[in-house]
């Protein structure tokens, strides 16, 4: 007598999957996952594990994390970043030592693997969740992340 | 001819005065037939709105909102975009039977309808035969859906016709059965009367079990015969392209679509006059207002309009044999001792009567 048990569960099962989308249906108003997305630019937030683009956090002493190490530029598999570095004399220690002059990003290259932030040994660069990258000049899209007159943060090499 | 207009009482007076009587039958006729059209072409955009908006709501999106107050205008831009465009065709379409196939569709989907008891007075054909009126020009439509895909000289077309076909005419049968399962109780084919009978009682109630399970039955059949989801082997989008109108375009698609609509609407209002008393209301709460039965007659048949949609979304897909399946090994024989039950409780008298 399978043919009636079948007839049996198989509206058993029908009717638990109508509940299934009768609960997402009552509970539509409230849980509605659609980002109305340009009426709502000011109060859209990214979620964490967004990757917009590579930057470069500063304080408000204008100080960042990077050391110049060039890890990140080793890892990038397809040549984004380009570090141009120096050595100078540090006023503190007054011995010499390898200093960033400017940290170059090819948003335009980048394919956002994120093994450059993996390979960071100090933080120092990170994902922003910002995505209208979108600029009418490629030119545009090369760009120094560490900012004019910054310096390296006490305590980072430590 | 029993035009039982009561709400167009005055017109039909006046038209009959003016001219001599054919010619007043004549004139009324189109009166009616251009007011339907009308009505239901509003329907038919409504319905289409409707689907989608709950659609969205069941897989937690918003639905179109864009055009008008809550997107309440989409669908009628759609179909002003549908009526500007183009209509292309094949070089090798069959051109005569290409071009007809849709007005049969759309317009056996529009006679239906002139039979369906909206209210006590508001009905505009009250044949004595209603009911087998109904089944037998609904599957006059899935004609129009073979000549689609014949005409159209292209393979997936007519694999999706002969699928309707094959779908069709199977659903057919359970379609009918279990509507004669509960006519069993009123004894009559005339809708009015159906209606009448159940005075004391909605169908559903009377017939107790045995109407239970027909109505399910005649809800899962009917939901096959409008080809919608989980019983859309006709159009499978995934498989044929667009089915039997892949080679349609413009106003003439449309017409696939408005009368896949009214199809759906059709279905929900038959179950309607059928199982849940059509205009009359719950307990006869507004027995004193019959002009609300109108109301009712369209809440109820948009509740199980929902229901349709609500299987649409819910429930995947059907294969092509475990549709013929479904009806033959358990829609059919289920739906032949239904009857059997049916006529144990209406000889012993074993009705629920209020």
């Amino acid at each position: 007598m399978s043919y009636f048990s079948d007839i049996y569960n198989g509206i058993k099962t029908l009717l638990t999957g109508m509940s299934v989308t009768g609960k997402y249906f009552l509970h539509s108003q409230k849980g509605a996952i659609t980002q109305q997305y340009p009426d709502n630019r000011e109060t859209l937030k990214m979620f964490d594990r967004f990757r917009g683009e590579v930057v470069m956090p500063h304080d408000e002493n204008n100080e960042h994390r990077c050391t110049g190490c060039q890890k990140c530029e080793l890892a990038c598999p397809n040549g984004t970043i380009e570090i141009i570095w120096d050595r100078q004399v540090d006023p503190e220690t007054g011995k010499k030592k390898k200093m960033i002059e400017k940290h170059i990003y090819h948003l335009g290259m980048c394919t956002m693997c994120g093994l450059c932030i993996e390979a960071c040994p100090t933080d120092a660069i990170k994902w922003a969740q910002n995505f209208e990258n979108s600029v009418y000049d490629r030119t545009t899209l090369t760009r120094v992340l560490n900012k004019p007159g910054s310096k390296l943060m006490p305590g980072v090499e430590d | 001819m029993n035009l039982s207009l009561s709400i167009t009482k005055n017109i039909h007076d006046w038209l009959f005065n003016m001219m001599p009587e054919t010619a007043a039958s004549l004139v009324e006729m189109t009166i009616i037939a251009l007011v339907y059209l009308a009505v239901f072409a509003v329907t038919g955009l409504f319905l289409v709105l409707l689907e989608r908006k709950v659609a969205a709501w069941f897989q937690l999106r918003l639905g179109p909102n864009r055009v008008g107050y809550h997107g309440i205008f989409q669908t009628i831009a759609d179909a002003l975009k549908l009526v500007s465009k183009e209509l292309t065709g094949t070089v090798n379409a069959d051109k005569f039977l290409y071009n007809l196939a849709p007005y049969f569709v759309i317009i056996t989907a529009l006679m239906a309808l002139a039979v369906l008891p909206f209210s006590a007075e508001f009905q505009a054909f009250d044949i004595n035969i209603g009911i087998f009126f109904l089944i037998a020009i609904s599957s006059i439509g899935v004609i129009g859906i073979l000549l689609a895909g014949w005409s159209s000289n292209n393979k997936y077309a007519l694999i999706g016709a002969m699928r309707s076909g094959v779908q069709t005419i199977s659903y057919e049968l359970s379609v009918g059965l279990s509507l004669l399962t509960v006519i069993m109780i009123t004894g009559t084919l005339q809708l009015s009367e159906i209606v009448e009978v159940q005075r004391n009682g909605w169908l559903i109630v009377q017939g107790h079990i045995p109407a239970i399970f027909a109505f399910m039955i005649y809800m899962i059949a009917g939901t096959a015969e409008t080809n919608r989801a989980p019983f859309d082997l006709v159009e499978a989008e995934s498989e044929l392209g667009a089915g039997f109108h892949t080679e349609y375009s413009g106003m003439k698609f449309a017409y696939f679509f408005l009368a896949e609509f009214i199809n759906m609407f059709l279905i929900a209002s038959i179950a309607t006059t059928i199982f849940f008393g059509a205009w009359l209301s719950p307990f006869g709460i507004t027995e004193s207002l019959p002009w609300l039965g109108v109301f009712w007659f369209l809440g109820k048949t948009l509740v199980l309009v929902f229901l349709m949609m609500w299987f649409r979304w819910t429930f995947p897909r059907l294969r092509i044999d475990q549709l013929l399946t479904l009806e033959w090994k358990y829609l059919l024989p289920l739906n032949l001792m239904n009857i059997v039950l049916m006529a144990i409780i209406v000889w012993l008298n074993l009705t629920i009567q209020f």
